[in-house]
């Protein structure tokens, strides 16, 4: 039976096809853009079991050990989750597989939606593993089911990289039929799985063994391979560069790497013979450019002399790197706009507005995270004022505070609830052991909103809408030893406000739970609110909030109906009574 | 298949305003008529009123997703700020099509920065096609608000030269079966959408 069909499909839903059709059993993950679907788009499939891990670490140990029993098995994370889930990769390199473990790493140049734009596949060398870089959502699907294979034969996880225009981009995609692997069961063997320094030296030569037979494989891999005419010049691509090179200069010569490291490096040195230059495109780092120079002595290679190594490339960057006026490594102008700009925003309603209201009155210090939250950044609020990773913000407050004990009294760390969970609860163990008494508010909205809503160990529902025991987080905060546990209402300023200021000069460690359901999770809206002209003296209080529902109306703040949800916040800040129920008009029935 | 050339597009609006949801369709239906399509999406900040743009490029063979600055042969903006910050993509030979609907953005609203003026006057100074829509003016989207994305996506429809039956089984592939009528009125009333004479 062929059932081969074409569908557009995202990157992101080609490699979770790709998955499926190589008989992934088990898919683990943790949310981030722009990784996000392809677990969401794996859970949709029979015979599969696929779940959040509560983080990146745990997502890859559980894929371990899924691999350990003889399943064929994919992760994902976006980059800065190859971060937190580094330390098993780096030892999984050295006990190998069982069955076959794909990574996919999520990279983000330009981040779109990243803290940072670090260039992943340096992990690919760093763990000494295989790493692919498919150029569209075809050759993401044909990679995810050629990598598992690759993980089997050579006994390697294997990395497969995509970014944001990979992962994002929807392309007509060839599917076939999936195909059932017979699962082995685990193997008890220490002396490969047990990494004790005796057992892992002797694993040591065989990663490196690993290695030259990868590179060989590299060399007949079709994932790499040559096209185009031309003598003068030879491009080297990998990943997206490959198709904006394709379009900015058809026809030239190009070898295009799907498979790029370990590199193959006969072709290389085969394809540099057949042209007098050759130009290394890719975005980022000069990853390929520097091993691909050190391999070539005394031919001329260029790359980041002629594109930036900052953000992505695009058609017209290659069309000017290449057009022989010099670099344009410094990028794209960046936008010299008179346009406001339209940043996103914290929803009208959204509870963490009320936090950050009530922080920026009080002038307090605010280690921050990662999350819908960190929009309390923005102006107008601007009340939260570290970000650096998910999870730092509690240890960042702990840190002030033993540089400066007396920080405590004017120091809150936020962090959100999804973020608590994958790496809060260490950092609070900290904060009780290093005798701190720095407040912690836990921004509790009932899932991870930033990524797209999806739950986490707190609310207990599972990928599938299964329901296991949440994790109740009061009782979490008192067992790791705070005492001072409470839970608020965020949307009650006055209550909020006293709570905080009483807990800052508490003497001792105190976690504030704000706890009230997104938004946007379908909760039905209260009436808009109103204002009475007649009332409202146009002091600007209101507009303080940041409500996209808020706007200043000629010499009056101004509500917008359609926005409004009734959240109440505003009628409490407003210091003249200005601000109401709406008032029924006639004839209105609801 | 109908014989259309190279057709690259641009989607620009407020996340919440169904960009997403129309880029998907257009691709369907080029996929419809065979050709090869490609598409590009920024989320991620879509639900929280961020600008959203999708990319869309359609040929016999598409290699980069994204459309290269200066040279989409169309522009669908369903905001009006939304249309300037994109037009800089258009070809100087290109067409927008423009929802007169205005949102705020946040430096707006509180006061820090204001909404830009003319922005008709502006569209037409680079393109001497230009659509202005009102479309919650508009019939359908007067009874449901959520559909001026498809009613504009009709009168942008009528530009590209793909046939009619494509683009209905493409919102019918791209919706869920109790959108579909809505949707279809409201693009229907768009394909036949006569613009104002200038
Ligand atoms: C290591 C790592 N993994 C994933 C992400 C993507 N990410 C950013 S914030 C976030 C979780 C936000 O959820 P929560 O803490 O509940 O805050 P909310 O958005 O709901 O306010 C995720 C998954 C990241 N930035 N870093």
């Amino acid at each position: 039976m062929t059932s081969s069909t074409t569908k557009l499909m995202s990157g992101n839903e080609a490699i979770a096809r790709g998955a499926y059709e190589a008989g992934v059993i088990v898919g683990t993950a943790y949310p981030g853009t722009p990784s996000t679907e392809i677990l969401e788009q794996l859970s949709r499939f029979p015979g599969l079991r696929a779940h959040w891990a509560p983080n990146e670490k745990v997502a890859l140990e559980v894929g371990i050990g899924a691999s350990l029993a003889g399943a064929r098995v994919l992760v994902a994370m976006k980059h800065v989750g190859v971060n937190v889930a580094a330390d098993p990769l780096m030892t999984l390199s050295y006990t190998g597989v069982g069955g076959g473990l794909l990574l996919v790493s999520a990279d983000d140049p330009g981040m779109h939606s990243s803290q940072n734009e670090q260039d992943n596949r340096h992990y690919a060398r760093l763990a000494k593993i295989p790493l692919l870089e498919p150029s569209d959502s075809q050759e993401a699907r044909d990679f995810v089911i050629a990598g598992l294979e690759l993980s089997e034969r050579f006994d390697t996880p294997v990395l497969l990289r995509t970014t944001t225009r990979i992962s994002h981009s929807r392309s007509l995609v060839k599917t076939g039929v999936r195909n059932e692997i017979d699962r082995k069961g685990f193997q008890k063997d220490p002396a490969k799985y047990v990494m004790i320094p005796g057992y892992a030296r002797r694993r040591r030569p065989l990663v490196e063994k690993r290695l030259a037979g990868l590179r060989r494989e590299a060399e007949r891999s079709p994932l790499n391979r040559t096209e185009g005419e031309g003598t003068a010049r030879g491009f080297i691509c990998s990943g997206i560069t490959y198709q904006y090179v394709k379009e900015a200069l058809p026809g030239e010569r190009i070898l295009k790497l799907g498979f790029s490291y370990p590199l193959p490096e006969k072709m290389i040195r085969d394809f540099a013979a057949t042209v007098k230059e050759i130009i290394v495109v890719e975005e980022l780092d000069p990853f390929l450019e520097e091993q691909i120079r050190a391999l070539l002595p005394g031919v001329p290679v260029t790359g980041k002399q002629l594109f930036p190594a900052i953000g992505e490339l695009s058609v017209n960057l290659i069309r000017r790197g290449t057009a022989g006026e010099g670099s344009v490594a410094s990028g794209d102008p960046p936008e010299t706009t008179e346009l406001p700009a339209r940043p996103p925003l914290l929803c009208p309603g959204c509870p963490h507005r009320g936090v950050f209201y009530v922080l920026r009155k009080l002038k307090l210090t605010v280690p921050g995270d990662i999350g819908c939250y960190t929009l309390g950044a923005l102006p107008p609020l601007k009340a939260l004022h570290t970000c650096i990773c998910m999870g730092s913000g509690i240890g960042i407050a702990v840190g002030m505070e033993r540089a400066d004990p007396a920080a405590a009294a004017s120091t809150v760390a936020v962090i959100g609830d999804s973020t608590f969970f994958h790496s809060g609860i260490t950092p609070l163990v900290d904060l009780v052991y290093s005798g701190s008494r720095t407040t912690v508010l836990i921004l509790d909205n009932r899932t991870t909103a930033m990524t797209g809503h999806q739950d986490h160990p707190g609310t207990g529902v599972t990928l599938q809408g299964a329901t296991r025991p949440p994790i109740d987080i009061e009782a979490l905060c008192r067992a790791v030893g705070v005492r001072r546990v409470f839970t608020a209402d965020p949307l009650q300023l006055r209550e909020l406000e006293s709570l905080i200021k009483k807990e800052l000069t508490a003497g001792e460690p105190s976690v504030i739970i704000a706890q009230r359901p997104c938004v946007l999770l379908g909760r039905t809206p209260s009436a808009p609110l109103r204002i009475d002209a007649q009332k409202c003296r146009d002091c600007g209080l209101c507009l303080a909030l940041g409500c996209p529902a808020l706007s200043r109306f000629g010499d009056c703040a101004s509500i917008d109906p359609l926005l409004c949800n009734g959240c109440g916040l505003c009628s409490q800040v407003c210091r003249h009574g200005a601000i109401g129920a709406t008032i029924p008009e006639e004839g209105d029935s609801n | 298949m109908t014989a259309i050339k190279k057709t690259d597009l641009l989607i620009a609006g407020v996340g919440g305003q169904g960009t997403l949801l129309t880029g998907k369709i257009i691709a369907a239906a080029a996929q419809e008529e065979g050709y090869d399509v490609k598409t590009s999406e920024t989320h991620g900040m879509a639900q929280r009123g961020g600008s959203v743009v999708i990319h869309v490029r359609i040929a016999d063979r598409v290699c980069a997703p994204l459309v290269p600055k200066g040279e989409a042969d169309f522009l669908l903006a369903f905001e009006k700020l939304e249309a300037l910050r994109f037009l800089p993509w258009l070809s100087p030979e290109g067409m927008v099509v423009v929802n007169c609907q205005e949102i705020k953005p946040l430096p707006v609203l509180i006061g820090v920065s204001t909404y830009p003026e003319g922005v008709a006057g502006r569209l037409r100074a680079r393109s001497r096609r230009v659509i202005p829509v009102d479309a919650a003016q508009m019939e359908p989207v007067r009874r449901h608000p959520r559909t001026a994305n498809v009613l504009l996506l009709g009168i942008l429809a009528r530009q590209l030269g793909l046939p009619q039956e494509s683009w209905r089984r493409a919102i019918s592939r791209s919706l869920p079966p109790h959108h579909h009528r809505i949707n279809q009125e409201a693009f229907d009333a768009g394909w036949s959408f006569q613009p104002a004479r200038q």
